[in-house]
């Protein structure tokens, strides 16, 4: 790191050079405090809007919203046996709201009285109910995320006076609250987006789409579309303690080797985008902070569609889960990186609990022998992955393409199109599949009742009707509101149980979430978004 | 009865051409070393897969990324796979695409030129309309919008280099059956009662040849480089097939942890071969035709 | 000469048209479907249809490709549903940083070929002669985004020695005020020469990589000319006049073996734009061919449309001006013209 020295050496000879244009000695020391206080993340892609109440906001635009916009209430931390600080699912912590009291059918919120938008205006009840009125109207994904905390009519959200918001319930839901403390959320400044907005953009779509008009942490100082995101902080931020990091640069770097490269030689402090192998490696070398930490409520699997044949008979479904090559999955694609979701011990019991493991492992014999039961043979079908995942999905899907043939199952690998890889999934006819699901509420009736339940959620991949399973997931859902742990727990452990009878798709493992990050960097915190949370990092 | 006139020449014409291969191998050394290259990799696309010693696409993920060893001479990839066994299996799929490509665009660049050389008019400007349209086209992107468009199978990618080159090809025909149109043996075949048709495929087109035969090996180099391109970019041919061009483009992610057998073997192989087709086709130019001899 | 050039114009304008259908089918003909993009996940079939009619994606083809047109006339190119800004101002921002990193690579390009081709030339079937050959061919023989990776890993991680592949600039360098998009060139009016260097630092590595990619061409073409040129009659005289051998090969073989060259370049300079796209996705380029190829693989049809018109025009005005550059070095050619 010839560089680097050279430049802490020219710190000292900063004064008498300050104007003189040509000296290397002025932006070397600029360069070399202002590092100190930046902080550089790289990524592969970049947002595509910086509000995630846009038409098509990706994930990474979810980060953004996440640390410059504040909600009325947010998570307090604890601490996993790893030291990692985890979101507590259970323990809320005050953020624009200073007090929260929940009723029968209503919760209601006192707002700070001293927090303001980053334009100096404060914020008020209206702002909430607007940005509220917003999340449930424009449609799409922020639309569908409130409505699975039975947040769906801006008739629910009432503006008492100026610091007191309630929310009513239309029905009692264990999710309400929590869904209050998601991203999508957020208190946006209403006068200001109101001034920007037209007669075909009522809610300023197109001004938040570019500017960030928050209360948080950090505010947006430049965006240039696949290139770079620069923040700053907000020195006025009410809340919480103020962030140590000034500036953050987050830049785009399409290459997953280039990105290794930056983060060994120094020149990027953070990461969580590369492949398993680097953050394997990277641990055992010892030069960087690695942290794994399992997704929330999250599972990568093999789906079927149990509606057409082949796999419309479980004899069949349960051959191809004894011959997924489950463990040469977790080494050679996943180094260990990955909480195995296989493999159950033959007696365990069901918990009340999810992710949690199925008693499929791999055995070819079985396999062959369920095939046999079923009477069919020749199947010759697609598998198919989403192409934008595929790292980890074309070498799964390779040594699952190689371990059916043994079975005599002949497959072809279908990458497809991340742009148009949903298209497919709501299409619902593909046969055999790779996908992921995870949802930001980690409660396990929310994960089946997205992508178990009958109906047509597009996470119902596939195709599953089932009136035993719906009757699960509706009765264990109505418990937790009532709070009757009695029924919830049968419930709970009943639909596990049957999901892994009927086996529509396969669990294989629970991913990790990773991050690299340089050793003087400190304060990451895992939330279930799985995004980074800026404002508890610091450097040195 | 055995035609004995005909013998005689035709032997005459081959030892002449033999001789006179011979004499512009020894003049350009470099050239003689590209024909011998040339042949090792027809060998090896041939006899490839009944020679090499492990399956190519068999999996062992305990020997996974293993650096090159006496078992396994280029080393293993991310599954465990045979390196060496995997270049020599590509060489097959990669000279298909090479060899593919070129055919299809002489057929199509070629006939399209000749017509338009030889009829001139209409089919001249529609030709030419068609050929201008594509070389405005980046032709990369273009080669991406197809095989994005029809899919990624080899055959698109064969295709996609096909059109990518047409202008080419169309223009080279082109100028050669303009000179040709009047020549003897065109007048000759059309009083025989030859058909036009006839006479471009049969008369005109194999007198082509042997001028594009130098633009051919060249596209050839290009066919797998423009393979390897889209492998880079995700459109490549499907795994889990072994083709040069999407092992360097999987490989390059291992160079910085220090895997460099993935993606060096490979890319090797491509180079080598690609570098072969060029040289090729400097010599077949000088032996073509002398005035253009570089 | 202005009746050639409007004359020239005039013929290149139905192969733009002709680019402009073909794209349009080509993107139409891509398996994305942006609606159900645009929808989000968990979006219903029916939020998909609203979507999708909103986008006027339900239109028949005709009446999608006149609204297109009619769009193109007023200048606006459409929106990008990845990044969501209208592609004009995208293209605009992204030329510039692709122009200058294809000129600065057929810069280095020339740098070492047309010197490799002169000597090659001067030594016709020596040592010399085969091994520019080989060396000019190995280049090219190489995929380039192959090529690229190389030098990072060589001279980045390994040797230190090349600056991070960031982009254009380094973190810490804000860009120089905007004056025709060259960072070389804006820095030096903007009287910023750390910024100068900064930029070009950046620069090295891609130029070189496309460099390397275009030296076979223009090497080939400058021997091929250059043996062609030393064996006429001008040059004869001049050594039989007793010239010096470095004054004939420099002040006359080689003005006169300039033309082939240059068009070779020309033709070389749009086989790059379109080879920059592998090279912008190695080294974290913002330029138009990183764009186009994002664009792509999201089936976002806008920035491809407008990305392959925008190097259709470039092709066409690039032909234009060295047919104008031919004329003007070579008189020969213009008095038929």
């Amino acid at each position: 790191m010839k560089r680097r020295e050279f430049l802490k050496s020219m710190t000292a000879l900063t004064a008498a050079s300050a104007f003189s244009a040509s000296a290397p000695a002025v932006w070397s020391a600029a360069k070399a405090q202002s590092r100190q206080e930046t902080l550089l993340i790289v990524s592969e892609s970049g947002p595509n809007n910086l509000d995630i109440h846009g038409v098509g906001t990706n994930v990474p635009g979810y980060e953004v919203s996440w640390n410059c916009y504040d909600r009325l209430i947010s998570h307090e931390m604890k601490t996993l046996p790893n030291g990692t600080p985890y979101y507590d699912k259970y323990k809320f912590k005050p953020e624009l709201a200073e007090d929260m009291a929940i009723g029968d059918m209503s919760v209601t919120f006192k707002l700070r009285k001293d927090a303001t938008f980053q334009d100096g205006t404060p914020v008020t009840a209206d702002d909430v109910k607007w940005s509220f009125d917003r999340a449930v109207t424009v449609g799409g994904f922020p639309t569908f995320q409130m409505s699975a905390g039975s947040l769906t009519k801006p008739e629910q959200f009432v503006v008492v006076d100026d610091h007191t918001f309630r929310v009513d319930f239309m029905k009692k839901d264990r999710l309400t609250v929590p869904d209050l403390a998601v991203i999508v959320p957020c208190v946006i400044n209403s006068k200001l987006v109101k001034s920007k907005a037209t007669e075909q953009d009522p809610w300023g779509l197109e001004f938040t789409k570019l500017n960030t008009v928050g209360s948080g942490a950090y505010k947006v100082t430049n965006w240039t579309a696949g290139s770079q995101v620069v923040l700053e902080r907000n020195e006025n931020w009410k809340g919480g303690p103020l962030p140590k990091i000034r500036r953050i640069v987050w830049r785009m770097v399409p290459d997953a080797g280039n990105r290794r490269a930056l983060l060994e030689r120094g020149d990027a402090d953070v990461s969580y985008d590369l492949p398993n192998k680097d953050f394997s490696e990277l641990k055992t070398d010892g030069k960087l902070a690695i942290v794994s930490t399992p997704y929330s409520n999250g599972i990568q699997y093999i789906g079927m569609n149990v509606q057409n044949p082949p796999f419309n008979d479980v004899r069949v479904r349960h051959a191809i889960a004894y011959a997924i090559p489950y463990q040469k999955i977790m080494d050679a694609v996943l180094y260990g990186l990955a909480k195995p979701m296989f493999g159950a011990p033959a007696g365990a019991p069901i918990e009340v609990a999810w992710p949690q493991p199925h008693k499929f492992n791999t055995d070819l014999d079985k396999a062959k022998q369920f095939l046999a039961e079923a009477s069919v043979s020749n199947i010759n079908v697609p598998i198919s992955f989403d192409l934008g995942f595929a790292g980890v999905n074309e070498p799964i899907a390779v040594l699952v393409q190689e371990s059916l043939a043994q079975i005599g199952v002949t497959t072809t690998i279908n990458k497809v199109p991340g742009a148009n890889w949903r298209t497919e999934l709501t299409k619902k006819t593909m046969p055999l599949f790779e996908n992921v699901f995870s949802g930001w509420l980690d409660y396990p009736e929310y994960f089946f009742y997205w992508c178990y339940h009958s109906g047509k959620s597009i996470f119902n991949t596939m195709d599953y009707q089932s009136p035993a399973m719906d009757a699960l997931i509706d009765g264990a859902r109505s418990a937790a509101a009532t709070g009757d742990k009695a029924t919830y727990d049968k419930d709970v452990k009943d639909f596990v149980d049957l999901a892994f009878t009927d086996m529509p798709r396969i669990p294989l493992y629970q991913p990790y979430v990773n991050v690299a990050m340089q050793k003087n960097i400190s304060g990451y915190e895992y939330w279930f978004h799985r995004r980074l949370d800026y404002r508890a990092f610091a450097k040195g | 009865m055995t035609d004995i006139a005909a013998t005689p020449r035709r032997d005459a014409a081959l030892t002449a051409l033999l001789r006179h291969a011979r004499y512009v191998i020894a003049e350009n050394p470099v050239t003689g070393f590209a024909f011998a290259l040339f042949v090792l990799i027809v060998l090896a696309a041939i006899l490839g897969p009944d020679i090499v010693p492990y399956n190519p696409l068999a999996s062992d993920t305990a020997q996974a990324l293993k650096p090159p060893s006496a078992h396994h001479w280029f080393g293993t990839d991310q599954l465990g796979r045979d390196v060496f066994s995997r270049v020599i299996v590509a060489t097959r799929l990669d000279f298909f695409i090479a060899v593919a490509s070129v055919a299809l665009v002489f057929l199509m660049g070629g006939l399209a030129g000749v017509a338009a050389g030889f009829f001139g008019g209409w089919t001249d400007r529609v030709v030419g309309r068609i050929a201008d349209t594509i070389m405005a086209f980046p032709l990369f992107v273009l080669a991406m919008g197809i095989v994005a468009a029809l899919g990624n199978t080899v055959q698109n990618i064969v295709l996609a280099t096909a059109i990518v080159n047409f202008p080419l090809y169309a223009r080279i025909a082109r100028a050669e059956a303009n000179v040709r149109r009047e020549a003897g043996f065109v007048e000759a075949a059309r009083l025989s009662g030859n058909s036009d048709w006839r006479i471009l495929a049969f008369q005109i087109l194999p007198n082509v040849f042997p001028i594009m035969v130098v633009q051919m090996s060249l596209t050839m180099g290009y066919a797998i480089l423009n393979a390897a391109g889209l492998s880079f970019i995700g459109l490549g041919v499907r795994p889990p097939t072994p083709e040069w061009g999407i092992m360097v483009a999987e490989g390059a992610a291992f160079m910085v942890s220090g895997e460099w057998w993935n993606a060096f073997f490979p890319g090797l192989a491509l180079m080598v071969a690609v570098f072969c087709f060029n040289l090729l086709g400097d010599g077949l130019r000088d032996m073509v035709d002398p005035r253009r001899r570089t | 000469m202005l009746t050639m050039i409007l004359k020239r114009a005039a013929m290149a304008i139905p192969s733009l048209i002709g680019v402009v259908i073909v794209t349009f089918l080509l993107t139409r003909a891509l398996p994305g479907d942006p609606a159900a993009y645009f929808a989000g996940p968990a979006a219903t079939p029916q939020a998909i249809q609203e979507v999708r009619v909103k986008l006027g994606l339900d239109k028949p083809l005709i009446e999608q490709f006149g609204r297109y047109v009619v769009d193109l006339g007023h200048g606006n190119l459409g929106n990008s549903l990845t990044t969501g800004q209208p592609v004009l101002t995208e293209l605009r921002t992204r030329l510039p940083a692709s122009a200058e990193l294809t000129l600065l690579g057929l810069l280095v390009s020339i740098v070492i070929a047309v010197p490799l081709g002169i000597l090659a030339a001067t030594r016709p079937n020596s040592l010399i002669d085969h091994a520019c050959r080989v060396v000019a061919t190995l280049g090219v023989s190489l995929p380039v985004f192959f090529t690229g990776l190389i030098l990072v890993y060589v001279f980045y991680y390994l040797l230190g020695w090349a600056p991070a592949p960031l982009g254009r600039l380094d973190v810490f360098f804000d860009p120089p005020p905007q004056v025709t998009g060259f960072y070389l060139i804006d820095s030096l009016i903007a009287r910023q020469p750390e910024l100068f260097m900064a930029s070009l630092k950046q620069l090295i590595l891609p130029a070189l990589t496309l460099g390397i990619f275009s030296l076979a061409p223009i090497a080939r073409m400058t021997r091929a000319s250059m043996l062609a040129v030393l064996s006429s009659d001008f040059v004869r005289t001049a050594r039989a006049s007793g010239l010096s051998s470095f004054t004939v090969i420099v002040t006359y073989a080689f003005r006169n073996a300039m033309l082939p060259v240059i068009t070779t370049l020309g033709m070389v300079f749009s086989f790059l734009l379109g080879a920059n796209v592998l090279v912008e996705k190695v080294f974290a380029w913002p330029g138009i061919g990183s764009y186009a190829v994002e664009a792509l693989l999201a089936s976002d049809f806008a920035p491809v449309q407008g990305f392959v018109l925008t190097m259709a025009v470039m092709y066409v005005a690039l032909n234009l001006m060295i047919d104008v550059l031919y004329g003007l070095i070579d008189p020969r050619v213009r008095l038929e013209a």
